[in-house]
């Protein structure tokens, strides 16, 4: 290892002193950051009696009969669960395809209005979906599908933002040549995109798939102003609900859990894949 | 590149009809679930159209008169402030720690161990439902919640903080909510722009004697500048849309007193009550200034990328 001194400059904090500076702020970013997660966790362990004593950083024994009380509550906690899982499953798979697809054909392809296009959906990228909210609630029921999840599935086709990292990525790793020799050993379009191209893509598109399946299941806007049936409802909307309805009568051993299995199934599936998903956030902002 | 004359430019052409084709699934959803619904949400902003009681009003032409009502009955002017207020204070934090926790990073000097565990830590409250974060800091910082109950036992208060009944308490909340779930974003986002500095700059002000501080002022922010700026203003369209927090947290009222109400939430309501003349006029309000906002981040930063696109290289050769 080389000698940090011989790089030390005079004038500024030594390079040891500010060293210490930037661990201690870490670790208490660090802390700060995991400290909600972990009172979660002990607190969904412990039982409603037990809670109302305070803090404690050791787990207790209750997290199963917890879990069992909210499954057989009225609150329909595991439904939501389940409706949460279809919605940002079919969403996530539906949007990385097309928006794909979408990359994929500026990217490859000349066509006289390829410029407008991508102008176009650049320039749209940052419109927040809120503002259209109104039109898209009185289209939703104009054709009936109030209540159904096909309204929150369909619409993730057009992922500006998803379409806008895959072209990112294309640049880099998607040669023109590549494209070139599938056709001329004769493959289609559709099967060089499909078979040859996509494969070529699998880092990107998994991290596209956790963000828009992260994205789906955390959403409420959008959800809570189409779904209103007690069993079609969302975790985001249920959990919404456990805060208007009165509070005090819950059991608070339910309530953190109901809360917990809402963030635990993502913070796991993230701590395995962060690799990926934290060298992946750059690349769909600026160009670097 | 030689542009080659085209011999085979029928089958390029026959090629690239499938860009158009590609392209289909994803224009017709765009153009079906999101520029028609812009197009009714205008037409509605021009129309009386709301509940009163049980008795429908409307819906009734009315011009610019839901606009005039907007402006002027104050609630927009409130709730933008309480909107920008809280972006501001989550915002300040936010981009202090990830220009220096960036710096950090990026220092080859300082050579941090474990970034990819810290940065990964850091990273991931962004991940989180936000109407279950806010779910949680209401039952911790409720008035007989765990924090309340805490101080108490150490002596710090004498009686609870309510939290919820000062704007200060609700909107520090809703704010250090937004901080934690947004500073890792940040973090790693400048820290992008600061591993693209030209690497020689650094080794040159070394030469010179610059201290870190000094490095840190002189080069790395000015060059910075254009990332910081593409920062900030998607951060302030994303704070511009706060919602699920706030909602949650203060169970859609904006306690105390509307003073943590943001403009979603107000929109949310109007669309909740079906005042749908209301809702609609809000909504331009918002499309208009995310518009304007939406172009500057386009003029500067991805605008390059659609000038790269130029007719390909020669792919003939065949």
């Amino acid at each position: 290892m080389r000698q940090d001194k011989e790089y030390s400059v005079e004038g500024g904090l030594g390079l040891t002193v500010r060293r210490i500076i930037a661990y201690v702020v870490l670790i208490l970013l660090t802390v700060l950051c995991l400290f909600w997660f972990y009172i979660l966790f002990v607190n969904a362990s412990r039982a409603h009696s037990d809670l109302a004593r305070g803090f404690t950083l050791i787990p207790g024994k209750y997290l199963l009969k917890n879990w069992q009380g909210v499954v057989n509550g009225t609150q329909p906690i595991a439904r939501g669960m389940l409706n949460s899982f279809i919605i940002a499953a079919c969403a996530s798979v539906l949007s990385v395809y097309f928006s794909t697809m979408t990359a994929y054909a500026i990217h490859v392809y000349d066509f006289k209005a390829k410029k407008a296009i991508f102008t176009f959906i650049l320039a749209v990228m940052m419109i927040p979906t809120q503002v259209t909210a109104l039109g898209f609630i009185k289209l939703v029921q104009g054709i009936k599908l109030e209540n159904s999840f096909i309204p929150l599935i369909i619409p993730t086709i057009a992922a500006p933002a998803t379409f806008y990292y895959m072209k990112q990525y294309m640049e880099s790793t998607l040669p023109h040549a590549i494209v070139e020799a599938a056709r001329i050993d004769g493959a289609n379009e559709v099967r060089t995109f499909n078979t040859i191209s996509l494969p070529m893509m699998k880092p990107a598109i998994a991290v596209q798939l956790i963000f828009t399946f992260v994205f789906n299941w955390n959403n409420y806007f959008t959800p809570a102003l189409i779904l209103h049936d007690d069993k079609k409802k969302t975790l985001p909307i249920l959990i919404a609900q456990l805060r208007s309805a009165d509070f005090l009568k819950f059991d608070m051993g339910q309530v953190y859990v109901t809360i917990a299995f809402s963030i635990f199934p993502v913070i796991i599936v993230y701590l395995c894949l962060s690799r990926f998903i934290v060298g992946g956030v750059a690349l769909g902002s600026v160009k670097g | 590149m030689a542009n080659t004359p085209k011999k085979g430019k029928s089958r390029v052409v026959r090629y690239n009809k499938w860009g158009y084709i590609f392209l289909i699934p994803f224009i017709v959803v765009y153009l079906i679930f999101q520029l028609v619904p812009l197009f009714t949400t205008i037409y509605n902003s021009f129309f009386e159209n709301y509940l009163s009681g049980l008795k429908q009003i409307g819906p009734n032409f009315v011009g610019l008169a839901n606009y005039k009502e907007i402006v002027t009955n104050g609630d927009l002017i409130k709730y933008t402030q309480n909107t920008l207020i809280m972006w501001v204070l989550g915002f300040v934090p936010q981009i202090f720690f990830s220009l220096l926790l960036g710096a950090w990073f990026s220092d080859a000097r300082l050579r941090i161990r474990a970034a990819g565990f810290f940065k990964t830590v850091i990273y991931l409250p962004n991940l989180i439902m936000a109407a279950s974060f806010a779910m949680l800091f209401f039952t911790l910082f409720a008035d007989s919640g765990p924090i309340n109950t805490t101080m108490i036992n150490m002596g710090l208060i004498s009686e609870p903080y309510k939290f919820l009944e000062h704007a200060a308490g609700s909107r520090g909340l809703v704010a250090f909510m937004n901080f934690l779930m947004w500073f890792g974003n940040t973090t790693i986002l400048l820290m992008a722009g600061m591993l693209g500095i030209d690497g020689s700059l650094f080794e040159a002000a070394q030469v010179d004697g610059a201290t870190s501080t000094q490095v840190f002022f002189r080069i790395t922010l000015p060059l910075l500048r254009p990332i910081l700026l593409y920062v900030m203003i998607t951060s302030l369209i994303g704070g511009l849309q706060m919602f699920d927090v706030p909602q949650v947290l203060t169970n859609g009222k904006g306690n105390p007193v509307r003073m943590s109400m943001t403009l979603i939430m107000y929109l949310n309501n109007h669309l909740y009550s079906k005042n749908f003349g209301m809702a609609g006029a809000l909504s331009v309000f918002l499309f208009i200034i995310t518009g304007i906002l939406s172009l500057i981040v386009y003029k500067f930063s991805v605008q390059d990328n659609v000038d790269e696109v130029k007719p390909k290289r020669n792919r003939n050769k065949n």
